[in-house]
């Protein structure tokens, strides 16, 4: 019933190539939008900011990265955390060079420079494929961390070896560092988020992004159509790489306000590819579904034995909520081993033709 | 028969000049040669058919032309000019599509997706462009998108044109890689053995669409194909390989009567 397409009739092939061609999702993410940009920020605190938010909105944008990667180019990567890292020095290193610059303008840049870095080390992949180009990418994950470390002219050859995010202004407003209020750091990033989530739409239902499905599905048979499998990967490379490291960038200056070196090491590569591959390679939705699961569920099950008014102390908590959400982890990749984003995928299609079976 | 003449086929088609030749091409794997010192040419407009028994080169000659291989000692020459050694993609962009004999299609895309992956070649809008969504992308997206409709009409796959690949059955699948193929609007088309494992109806159907393809796009045709009755009714003019050499080339009449050819297919008496 919600979702009824009879009576929606495309008469020219630009309405049937339109973003939501249904008008049902148009809707929906129109109510998405207004929760994003209306009703959370007015209603959330603090905390729910800190812990849910803006990371949920960060690791959903290094998992869009990622997913551009593996997902619609096939190419796998273990990388991810190391080239975050290459985006937040970048960040920094630009910041403190030159104070005066606009901070999103800074982020948005300092994916430029993980993005140059992010084709040096894709260039093995002209070479390798599958599990043998993750293990080379993990060089570039090894190496990158210990460069964070070693460079001192990367931290300002700080005595604690980490950055720290000065008081960045904009408009006569903190947006970043210690004095910036939650509601404004929400806000921006949630403006950079989606305006990198609409970019990447476009470029994953336009030619660009057949070029990269079309590697990752058969890639002799790619190249005998015309495509310069050369081209078509490192391009998945650099748009890839760009995403993660303004993801990295936001990450430290609108999220953690400072950062060592060992925060880009190979858990958080880790955590991303697990937010990727819950919420559905080769989607974009899948991205905030899985970060939802992995970021969020666990902050809600440490809330819930409180609420609940059940007395269990909090290192209980910790263990069963690590459990449960491995446990759901697993679940939901039985269940659905495509993603979360096939499992909406398939709830709609059930929905648009019910209440017939076919 | 000169290069730039042409001749008229028994059905009464008109054929032009040559458009692909092979000139004594040799490919040698390390020790082993699977083609030996092979010439033939390829005139515009007509269906050109490789036959010959298992292992007999075939496969390896259409690999050959459309640039997956090199040859070791010969030349290609297309539309007048020898082709240097060029990557698959550059032989592609000169106007030669294909499909395959183990269908490569991309299978976690729909059909209009793979049919419009036939269309990349001629796509050139840049990446900022294609990521707004906006002037020469959404132009060109909406050009193509009108060019790929009028193959997915002609080769009748409307129904299924938005249903991934992976959910079809063999015959559509093969129909939908000449969608892709054809979509490219190329001047000469490699059919590797576009019948293989159909049943009576779809061979039927394929070699409708073959002849059509032909008749109304005047596109250059060469397939490779293992049912006889079929390559003896579709083709022009037929090569016939064994162990990588070329034992007969002519009409299927003058292949049909030819004692190495028989041989070659029945077997003889040693």
């Amino acid at each position: 019933m919600l979702y009824r397409t009879a009576g929606q009739f495309k008469t020219s092939y630009q309405a049937d190539q339109a973003l939501f061609p249904i008008r049902q999702d148009a809707f929906l993410l129109g109510i998405i939008l207004i929760l994003a940009w209306v009703v959370f920020p007015m209603t959330a605190s603090e905390f729910t900011f800190q812990t849910l938010l803006i990371p949920i909105l960060i690791y959903s944008l290094a998992a869009l990265g990622l997913n551009i990667l593996t997902g619609y180019a096939g190419q796998l990567s273990l990388g991810t955390a190391a080239f975050m890292g290459v985006g937040a020095y970048a960040c920094y290193k630009m910041i403190t060079i030159m104070p005066w610059m606009n901070p999103i303008v800074a982020i948005l840049l300092s994916g430029v420079f993980s993005a140059g870095i992010g084709v040096a080390f894709g260039i093995p992949s002209l070479r390798i494929k599958g599990f043998y180009l993750a293990i080379a990418t993990l060089a570039a994950q090894f190496f990158l961390v210990w460069l964070f470390e070693k460079w001192a002219w990367l931290y300002n050859y700080n005595a604690s070896g980490a950055i720290q995010v000065p008081n960045l202004e904009m408009f006569g407003t903190y947006v970043a560092g210690p004095q910036a209020s939650s509601i404004v750091q929400y806000y921006v990033v949630l403006f950079i988020v989606s305006l990198l989530t609409m970019l990447c739409i476009n470029l994953t239902r336009g030619n660009l992004g057949r070029t990269w499905k079309a590697t990752r599905d058969m890639d002799i048979a790619a190249e005998l159509i015309g495509i310069n499998l050369m081209k078509s990967k490192l391009t998945a490379f650099a748009v890839s790489s760009y995403i993660v490291g303004v993801a990295g960038a936001l990450f430290v200056f609108m999220w953690r306000g400072a950062a060592e070196p060992n925060l880009f090491d190979i858990p958080l590569s880790f955590r991303i590819l697990f937010i990727a591959i819950i919420g559905g390679l080769g989607s974009i939705m899948g991205n905030y579904l899985g970060a939802i699961l992995i970021v969020g569920l666990p902050v809600v099950l440490n809330l819930l034995p409180a609420a609940l008014g059940i007395p269990i102390d909090s290192a209980t908590v910790e263990h069963l909520n690590i459990m449960i959400v491995g446990s759901l982890i697993v679940f939901f990749l039985i269940v659905e081993p495509h993603g979360l984003a096939q499992l909406w995928r398939l709830i709609r299609e059930k929905l648009i033709i019910w209440p017939f079976p076919h | 028969m000169k290069d730039t003449e042409g001749y008229v086929t028994a059905d009464g088609r008109q054929i032009g000049g040559v458009l692909m030749e092979m000139r004594n091409i040799t490919l040698k794997f390390g020790g082993v040669t699977a083609i030996s010192d092979i010439s033939f040419d390829i005139r515009e407009g007509e269906i050109r058919a490789i036959i010959g028994p298992n292992g007999a080169g075939k496969s390896s000659m259409l690999n050959i032309i459309s640039g997956f291989y090199t040859p070791t000692i010969g030349e290609v020459w297309y539309k007048g000019a020898k082709r240097p050694p060029m990557k698959p993609y550059e032989v592609a962009r000169m106007g030669v599509a294909r499909t395959f004999q183990n269908i490569a299609l991309f299978e976690g895309m729909t059909v209009l997706d793979n049919v419009m992956t036939g269309r990349l070649t001629h796509m050139h809008a840049g990446i900022l462009s294609q990521a707004i969504w906006w002037g020469k992308a959404r132009d060109e997206e909406i050009a193509n998108r009108e060019k790929v409709e009028r193959v997915i009409d002609f080769l009748e796959i409307q129904n299924i044109r938005k249903t991934p690949v992976g959910r079809l059955p063999y015959g559509l699948k093969k129909r939908v890689e000449l969608a892709r193929a054809l979509a490219a609007e190329p001047s000469i088309l490699l059919l590797d053995e576009p019948m293989a494992g159909m049943n009576v109806e779809e061979k039927e159907d394929m070699s409708r669409f073959i002849l059509d393809v032909n008749d109304e796009f005047g596109t250059t045709i060469a397939l490779i194909e293992h049912d006889m009755g079929v390559v003896m009714d579709l083709s022009d003019r037929v090569v016939v390989m064994d162990y990588g050499k070329k034992i007969g080339d002519g009409t299927p009449e003058e292949v049909r009567n030819n004692q190495d050819v028989i041989d070659a297919y029945l077997g003889v008496p040693h």
